[in-house]
Parts: structure tokens; C-alpha cells; sequence
């Protein structure tokens, strides 16, 4: 039965004063879970995290449990990594929970590196972060200065001692990817690695590697404590546990919420961000950070899950041209998904092809250049989709947006060619209506040294 | 003289390197701390890195060219990272933006003329619920509409240099 809206794992911190402080983190139970789970045998903590559906947080919802499993049996030597590097448009999550609790995000490492055999764990935290990278180095402090960190602790299968790095990053969307990240990680450019190896064979300097996000890794703790079935149950059919929800956009409240499994966008809008701010209609929805298709004002009341952003029929299937679904596997037509939990509400006076032009210049500038296809693909998409939104559009541009991305998708080393290519087919396919009329209002061809001008 | 660490910097490094298993790893940490003693990258400060890490220069510039946060050009004392991005747009970011550039005299990606600010366009700073959003190191400026400009730029000014500055090592920039 999914948990009410006042069930909280992750944000039980919030608004207390001084929450980031060991010593008052400690008042609130911080590290008391250790013990219990040095108690069980690694295989046994694995097994707790599989029982209880929980699935990453960053955005692709993979099984955490048997993401853990895939590393191989008696590798000496193992790396767990946090992926702090949240940088998807739309989403503030991580960087609340950073701020708020990071010796939760400790403790589930101290954990997790345990049941997975690391003996030094990193968290790559986004460069941006400063204030966020400060609070959770002197959180790190703290716990090396309590023993909880660097030093031996008598566990089930003897004495463990687990180390904790924290290396900022320097400013590089690419860097969320979490084959960039390792790359960046070692101290070389942010560039995607082909996969296979997966990282859980072949990651971090060669070895073993798990990389899980923020949130994931802070609702370790409460497995532990309360077991995996109790956790699976919290959430619903197979998602575990709560999400955190970031609201942004034209609303009344936005924020930052933890919340159930399975509740609607039309919810979410409605009963917790008091609707638009505006109090006129919604127009348009990202559901999970820009790189998800847009949901449009018929489609919010499926729930925020996973599974459900997939599959539910009355989300629209993504076209590449009219008539044709873009597919993800035969049969099976692209329609939204859950994503980073970024949630952007846009009402009715909303340039959506403004919008949308934002997020393809947004993508340009953050594709690392390996891959022709995204390299050169984000870069027309950003230009002719900023000079159809400036009033230049040329015909043909509308089904040129659209043919592009779909020549993007699914040619690229790592998501990000997804990530650029998804919207741009999900605007075009819900919006059409849109860009068709911007574009008939062209004012032709735009005027000498044209570079793209702001909205 | 040639460039130097100060000791302090140089102890840092080496409890660095001890953190990871090879020294490369250490590669942005020192760069950041790098840019941090020195106010940007210039050629000397990446061979300085190159040379204490024991890594080819070549890598350590191509390093120090992909990630947007590290300087090669002198920037102000302060760093102005003004989010434009889907959030921040639809609560007025771009109004902010260009009242920032105003109020500086200066266009985004640009340096004021007193040396103050360096004004950025910035990606996604992940304070989208608050948008429009900027930071100044580790100051956040939410809700941050075209009206508060005036009042978050006082703020600013009061705020410590951000980056090191010494001006010997800017006044013989050879690049």
C-alpha cells in the first residue's frame, strides 16, 4: 500500500536547524544502522536491497539491488560511487539533500560499500555545488573524526575499514553520465565510455564499479532498519519506497517534495503546488527532467512511476513523422518516462517553441563531441530550432527538427543523443500545432550576422 | 621566478594523491585549487600542474579545456553564474540576465571594466524551484527576478574575491 503524503525516508531533516551537523544528525539516529547491517553478511544486505524494489534515482530506474549484484564474485577490489553531479534541467533534488542530510548519503555508503565489498568509496559531486561540495566535505570530516570512516570496524566477515573521497567536478553536464563520470573521475575529460563492459565489471580504474545516485543510496539506511519488504511495500507494484519531486516552473508552490510512489502529475499541480501560479491551465508538463517528452494538458493523470510513464496508453506515443512512432523495441512506441523526478509545469500563454528551442541549445552546448551524430545534430537542432522561434523559421524546418533527431537516437556512444532527440520529437509531436504557427509567421530569412537571439 | 604552489597548496596536493591511486586522479582537484591560488589557468599554471602530478601537459590542457568552470583568461573577482536554463526562463531569467548586463555594462561570458564581476550564462544550476536562480561562489540568489538585480549586485560586492589574485602573475600573461 503506497505510503500517505507525510511518509518521509529521505527528507526527515528538513528544516531542522544545524541537520548537516554530525552531532545533531546523531540526536536524530544518524549511524545507528550501522551496526545492524555489520551484522548480516554482505550477500544478506544485497539481497534486503533487492527485496525492496528500490530503483535509481537518477533517472534510468534500475533495479538497485541487482545493479549491486552484477559485480563479479571475489573481485579484490571494488569502488562504489556516488553520482552527485545533478545538472538535468528541471531537477533540484540532490542538491537539497546534500545540503540538508549528508550524513544520511554517508551512512548508506558506509553501508553499501560494505555489502559491496569497497574498501574506498567517492562521490562525484557536481562543480557548481559549492556551498553543497563545503557542508558535505566537513560532514565527511566529521565522520572520519567519529570513527565511522577510516577506521576498522568488526562486521561479519571481519574487520572493514571504508574510505570516503569527495571530488567536485568542474562544470560538465556530460559528467551525470556515469561513464563520463568515472573518466572524469580519473582525472581525464568527460567522455562516455562504450558499454559493454558495463561499469559493474569493468569502472573506476579498471575495477568493479557500482554508481548510484544521491537519493538512492540515502534509502539504504531505512532498509536496513525496517527490511526490504517493508520498503517495497511503502512504494507500489514494482517501485519501492517514496521519490523526491522537484516542482519548478508556473506554479503557485513550487518546491522540493518526498512523496509517494504512484501519485499523478494533476495531483502534484493541483493539491501540492496549488495549481499555476498564473491560476490559468497547464499547458505542458516535462515529467522528468527536459531530456523526457513532454506530457500535454490531457495526459497528467497517470502517475509518476516508472513503469507507468512507459507504458500507460493515454500518454502518447513520441512520432518521428507524422503517422510513424518512434520505437524503442519493435512494438513498443517511446512514450514518456519518470526520469530524474524534474517535474516543469508550463501554463497556456507558454512559448512552447521557445521552450523548446532553450533545451536544444541547452543540449548543443553540453554534448562532449565524441559522436558525429550528436556533436553536429544538437547544433542544428539549437539553430533552427532558435531561428523558428525567433521568427525565421524556413518551410520544412518543423519535419528537419524532427528528421534530425530521429538520426540522433540510438547513434550515439551514451543517452545524451536520447536526451536531446526525445524532446525535440515530443515537442513537435504534441505541440505541432505550435511550430506550425510560428512558423507561418515568419518573417523569412533572418538578417545578416543573425547568431540566434535570446527569447 | 617560476611558478610556485604555496605550501599550504602543496600540502593539499599531497593529501590528495594520497586519496586516489594514481596521480592523474588528482588532475581536477588541482586544478581547482590551481585556479584558486592563481585567478585562472594560463599555460604556466597548467604546466605547474602537469609537472607536479607527473602527467603529460597535453592531457592536463585538455582537461582544463572541456570543463566550463576552469578559467583561461583572467575573470573578475567574482563569478556570476546566472541560470537561463527551462526552469529559470519561465520565472524571468532572461530578464534578469540582460539587467545584469546592463547594469554591468557588459554582454554574458564578459568581464566588468572595474575588474568586479565576470557574468555567466549558466546551464541548469539545480535550484530550479527557486528560479529564477544565480550564484555567486557559495551564495545563492533565488527568485532572483529583473527587480532584485540592484540588491544582489550590493550584496555581491560585499562578498570575498573568489579566485586568487596576484598580480604579478596576471601582468605576464604571455598567451
Amino acid at each position: 500500500m503506497p505510503a500517505d503524503r507525510n511518509f518521509k525516508i529521505v527528507t526527515r531533516l528538513f528544516g531542522v536547524e544545524n541537520a548537516n551537523r554530525i552531532d545533531v544528525a546523531m540526536s536524530h539516529g544518524a549511524y545507528k544502522r550501522l551496526q545492524p547491517a555489520f551484522a548480516m553478511q554482505p550477500q544478506a544486505l544485497v539481497d534486503e536491497v533487492k527485496k525492496s524494489n528500490l530503483r535509481g534515482r537518477g533517472g534510468a530506474g534500475f533495479p538497485t539491488g541487482m545493479k549491486w549484484g552484477f559485480i563479479p564474485k571475489g573481485a579484490d577490489t571494488v569502488y562504489l560511487v556516488c553520482n552527485a553531479d545533478e545538472s538535468e534541467p528541471g531537477t533540484c533534488k540532490d542538491r537539497e539533500l546534500l545540503f540538508w542530510d549528508p550524513h544520511l548519503l554517508i551512512e548508506g555508503m558506509i553501508i553499501a560499500s560494505y555489502a559491496l565489498g569497497c574498501k574506498h568509496a567517492y562521490i562525484y559531486i557536481r562543480g557548481e555545488m559549492i556551498r553543497e561540495a563545503a557542508v558535505l566535505q566537513k560532514a565527511v570530516d566529521e565522520a572520519y573524526a567519529k570513527g565511522f570512516l577510516g577506521r576498522e570496524q568488526q562486521t561479519a566477515i571481519g574487520s572493514v575499514k571504508i574510505d570516503l573521497t569527495v571530488h567536485r567536478g568542474a562544470g560538465a553536464y556530460i559528467c551525470g553520465e556515469e561513464t563520463a563520470l568515472l573518466n572524469s573521475l580519473e582525472g581525464k575529460r568527460g567522455w562516455p565510455r562504450l558499454k559493454p563492459p558495463f561499469p559493474a565489471v569493468k569502472g573506476l580504474f579498471g575495477k568493479p564499479t557500482i554508481v548510484n545516485n544521491v537519493e538512492t543510496l540515502m534509502n539504504i539506511p531505512f532498509i536496513v532498519e525496517h527490511g526490504g519488504q517493508k520498503f517495497a511495500e511503502v512504494g507500489t507494484g514494482k517501485s519501492g519506497g517514496t521519490r523526491m519531486l522537484c516542482l519548478s516552473g508556473h506554479l503557485k508552490s513550487p518546491g522540493v517534495f518526498e512523496l509517494p510512489i504512484g501519485i499523478t502529475f494533476r495531483q502534484v499541480i493541483d493539491e501540492v503546488c496549488g495549481g499555476t501560479h498564473s491560476g490559468k491551465r497547464v499547458k505542458a508538463v516535462i515529467p522528468g527532467g527536459s531530456s523526457m517528452p513532454p506530457l500535454d494538458a490531457s495526459e497528467l493523470d497517470v502517475p509518476i512511476e516508472f513503469d507507468a510513464l512507459m507504458n500507460d496508453p493515454r500518454i502518447k506515443p513520441v512520432q518521428y513523422k507524422p503517422g510513424h512512432n518512434f520505437e524503442l523495441a519493435p512494438g513498443k512506441p517511446l512514450r514518456a518516462m519518470a526520469g530524474s523526478g524534474g517535474i516543469v509545469v508550463m501554463d497556456e500563454d507558454t512559448d512552447i517553441v521557445a521552450v523548446c528551442a532553450r533545451i536544444m541549445r541547452f543540449y548543443a552546448h553540453e554534448s562532449c563531441g565524441q559522436c558525429t551524430p550528436c556533436r553536429e545534430g544538437t547544433g542544428w537542432m539549437a539553430k533552427i530550432c532558435t531561428r523558428l522561434a525567433d521568427g525565421y523559421g524556413q518551410p520544412g524546418d518543423i519535419d528537419l527538427l524532427s528528421s534530425i533527431a530521429y538520426g540522433i537516437a540510438g547513434n550515439t556512444i551514451c543517452p545524451l543523443g536520447e536526451a536531446a532527440a526525445w524532446p525535440m520529437m515530443g515537442f513537435v509531436t504534441k505541440f505541432r500545432p505550435d511550430f506550425e504557427a510560428r512558423l507561418a509567421q515568419s518573417r523569412g530569412l533572418p538578417p545578416a550576422g543573425y547568431h540566434g537571439a535570446h527569447p | 621566478m617560476a611558478l610556485q604552489f604555496s605550501p599550504q597548496a602543496e600540502a593539499k596536493i599531497s593529501d590528495l594523491c594520497r586519496r586516489y591511486p594514481n596521480t592523474q586522479a588528482a588532475c581536477l582537484p588541482v586544478l581547482h585549487l590551481a585556479q584558486d591560488e592563481f585567478g585562472y589557468l594560463s599555460e604556466e599554471v597548467l604546466e605547474l600542474v602537469a609537472t607536479r602530478l607527473a602527467v603529460p601537459s597535453s592531457h592536463v590542457f585538455g582537461v582544463a579545456t572541456f570543463y566550463t568552470m576552469f578559467h583561461r583568461e583572467p575573470v573578475g573577482k567574482k563569478v556570476l553564474m546566472m541560470c537561463t536554463n527551462v526552469s529559470c526562463m519561465l520565472t524571468g531569467a532572461y530578464e534578469t540576465l540582460r539587467k545584469l548586463e546592463t547594469r554591468l555594462g557588459i554582454k554574458a561570458g564578459q568581464t566588468s571594466a572595474d575588474g568586479e564581476f565576470t557574468l555567466i550564462e549558466e546551464e541548469c544550476l539545480a535550484a530550479c524551484a527557486d528560479g529564477p536562480a544565480m550564484i555567486c561562489g557559495d551564495r545563492y540568489f533565488l527568485r532572483l527576478t529583473a527587480d532584485k538585480v540592484d540588491a544582489a549586485l550590493d550584496a555581491c560586492r560585499k562578498l570575498p574575491a573568489q579566485h586568487g589574485h596576484h598580480p604579478s602573475h596576471h601582468s605576464d600573461k604571455k598567451h
